[in-house]
Order: C-alpha cells, then sequence, then structure tokens
C-alpha cells in the first residue's frame, strides 16, 4: 500500500465553534480523526466534514498556499491549512480556532474586512502623475531586476491575515494599520515605477501607522510565505525618518518604453494559435 | 507627520543617551581603569563631595547634564506615553496624555537645568 494512504494514527481534534445566530460566544467541540501519512490540516477539517460533523464552516481556495482563504489559528499558531501537515504539528491532540484580532463570521471563518479597509487606505497600488498611462498603457515601464529585488520579497505577501493575527499591538489597539498593510505600503514607496510616497505617508505615519510597531517581530515567523513584515516596518520607519529630516533619496519614477521599433521576428519562431474568443 | 517627528526626535534623544550615559559610566565607574581625564581633581572616588562639586563647576558637565536631562526625559515620557497609547485610550485621554507629558517634562527639564546652572555657582 502507497505509504500516503496510510494510516498515521487517530488525533483528538478541537475545534472552535461558534455560530452568531445561536451561540453568546465561542465554545470548543472536538473529534477523533484519523489521521493519514502526510495529510494537510485542511485535508482533515475536510475528512470532519465529509465523515462526522457536516455542520463545520471554514474557508479554503486553491489548496496549495496561493490564495491565502484557510488561515487559522493552529495549536496556537496562525498558519495555512492548506500548508500544514498535521503530523508536523500534532502528535495526540490539535486545536483549531479562527485568526485572532478579527471578528468571527462562523466557526473557524474570520471576517478580514477590517484589514482590507486598512488596506485600502495604503493605496496599494502603482500611483503617478501620469495615471493616464497607467490606466491606458501605451508601453511598458522601465524596471532594472536590482529595482525589482528591492520590492520583491513584500510582493510575496497573499493577505491571508496570519501577520495581522500574530500582531501583539493589534491586539490591544484595533485602529493601528498592522503589518500586511504596512509592508505593502513599503513594497509601494519602494518600487521604482511609483510616486506615491507623499500620499502615503499620510496614513503610514500617523498616530495608528508604523510607530506602534514595537518590533515583536511574531509578524515575521507566522508569514507562510516569508515575507517578514516586521523587517518592512522597520524600512518603512527609516523612509519616513529620512523624508523629515530632508535626507530621502529622491527617485524619478520609471519612465515609459514604448513597444521596439527594430525588433525582427525570429522566423523559427511559430506562429500564435488564432483567437478563440 | 507629527508622529513622524516625535519617533525622529525619539531616535536622536536615544543615540545622546547612548553616548552620554556611556560618558557617564567612564567618568563614574572606569576611572580607576581608564584615568580621570582631569574629572576627579581632588583625586580618590569619584562620587567624593569634593570631585562632583568640581565637576558641577566646569562648563562643558553642566551642559552635558542639561543635554542628558533632556534626551533622558523626552526619551523616557515618549516611551511611556508609547506604552500608554497602546492600552487603547480615546482621543481625549490621549490628548491629555500629551499635554501632561509636555508641561510635566517641561516642567522638570527647567527644574533640571536650574539645578545645574546653580551648583556651578556654587
Amino acid at each position: 500500500m502507497n505509504q500516503q494512504t496510510q494510516l498515521w494514527r487517530e488525533i483528538t481534534v478541537y475545534l472552535r465553534r461558534y455560530n452568531p445566530e445561536r451561540d453568546a460566544k465561542p465554545h470548543w467541540q472536538h473529534y477523533l480523526l484519523p489521521v493519514d501519512y502526510g495529510m494537510t490540516v485542511l485535508d482533515g477539517l475536510h475528512r470532519i466534514r465529509e465523515t462526522l460533523d457536516p455542520t463545520i464552516v471554514f474557508r479554503f481556495s486553491c489548496r496549495m498556499s496561493v490564495c491565502g482563504s484557510c488561515a487559522m489559528l493552529i495549536n496556537g499558531k496562525p498558519a495555512l491549512a492548506c500548508n500544514t501537515q498535521i503530523s508536523a504539528v500534532a502528535t495526540e491532540t490539535l486545536a483549531l480556532a479562527p485568526l485572532p484580532n478579527f471578528e468571527i463570521i462562523k466557526d473557524l471563518v474570520p471576517d478580514l474586512s477590517s484589514m482590507f479597509r486598512k488596506h485600502t487606505s495604503i493605496q496599494p497600488y502603482i500611483r503617478r502623475a501620469d495615471m493616464e498611462e497607467v490606466e491606458k498603457p501605451t508601453g511598458e515601464f522601465l524596471q532594472s531586476p536590482e529595482e525589482l529585488t528591492r520590492y520583491l520579497q513584500f510582493a510575496y505577501c497573499i493577505k491571508c491575515g496570519a501577520c495581522m493575527a500574530g500582531c501583539p499591538t493589534l491586539a490591544t489597539d484595533p485602529e493601528y494599520l498592522g503589518p500586511m498593510p504596512l509592508t505593502q505600503a513599503y513594497r509601494y514607496c519602494t518600487d521604482s515605477r511609483d510616486a506615491g510616497f507623499h500620499d502615503r505617508k499620510k496614513v503610514v505615519g500617523a498616530g495608528h501607522g508604523a510607530y506602534r510597531c514595537h518590533y515583536a517581530g511574531e509578524c515575521s515567523n507566522v508569514c507562510p510565505k516569508g515575507v517578514d513584515p516586521a523587517r518592512a516596518i522597520q524600512l518603512m520607519k527609516r523612509d519616513l525618518v529620512l523624508d523629515y529630516l530632508k535626507l530621502k533619496r529622491r527617485h524619478t519614477p520609471a519612465v515609459v518604453a514604448g513597444p521596439p521599433t527594430d525588433a525582427k521576428r525570429n522566423p523559427k519562431a511559430p506562429e500564435p494559435p488564432p483567437y478563440t474568443v | 507627520m507629527r508622529e513622524t517627528k516625535y519617533w525622529t526626535w525619539h531616535i536622536v534623544a536615544g543615540a545622546v543617551i547612548l553616548f552620554l550615559l556611556g560618558l557617564h559610566m567612564l567618568v563614574m565607574h572606569l576611572y580607576q581603569l581608564l584615568g580621570t581625564w582631569g574629572l576627579n581633581p581632588v583625586g580618590g572616588a569619584a562620587v567624593a563631595w569634593l570631585n562632583v562639586l568640581a565637576r558641577s563647576r566646569m562648563t562643558a558637565m553642566v551642559v552635558i547634564y542639561i543635554l542628558l536631562l533632556g534626551a533622558a526625559l523626552y526619551h523616557g515620557l515618549y516611551g511611556l506615553r508609547t506604552i500608554l497609547f497602546e492600552l487603547g485610550p480615546g482621543k481625549a485621554l490621549q490628548m491629555a496624555v500629551n499635554v501632561v507629558f509636555w508641561i510635566g517634562g517641561i516642567g522638570l527639564f527647567v527644574l533640571g537645568t536650574v539645578a545645574a546652572i546653580a551648583a556651578k555657582m556654587l
């Protein structure tokens, strides 16, 4: 028999249940779950729903750490259910709860709208004087590999909310922007195509902005994509201070390079297939 | 931008404290190893009254005392403000904390400055 389908052991899964229409407060419910080798927490939740309790509610989509939908508290640590193997975090018991620092919609589903409202406030897109070029491009903005490297790590964020759940500052100050929006603010301010720093600094440098971070570093610990939000926040603070001291290096947003005019088609390249739509 | 200004001066004050407190440690605790550099003119312990009196009469030391006092007050009060704000007070309470800290901080600074200048006159 293939090892991947072999039963590893049976564990007790404690699930934090909450139905706002019925429950006054969340409570724990436990299930005896047969765990196979290689089974992820998300697989386990599917098995519970299919074989033990069809009423449990959880959010998922891609099953491959790309969409960030299935972030939850796994044995007390925010993580993606789809890329956490049960055998890596539990031998006897597994406790699953919704992400803290968010309202609960139902069972394991947090309401991420507060995070996305803050995300929207930092204008997470390329801001330039020539916005018409951004909306209706006539070419592409030139960017060197070195310029790309400056923000690439922070662009890997999948907005799962794990960093927000791990942040101790956010736990006491719900208005604090939080690691994800601050990281994305830095990501766009560092993009050589962008010129939106002066607009964003009004939000990022305000009372509930970057200065509330006291570098606990838990956001970077729990990030499933290795984005390192704590680093981005410190770099954001540095840029704000350098800007205040008028020491920040000014950059001219990347210029538009039109389509090549003297390029010749490689005769060996096959023709593209005809349009189907 | 106000928070950026506060934060920047918090960092500057931290750097000033690092330097001046280092100097304090050298003068007060490591003088037997590193020499007194003329700061313990009567010899003996650095905290001996005559040595303290002699240092208090040096203009450079008075300037250092006042600088250290200002930096330590600002750095400490900003840190305390950050801790208090993390408890989630409302806007009115935040404003009250700001006002109390500014008035209290300036009051303590003036008091310390007067004491340092008065000690120079002894």
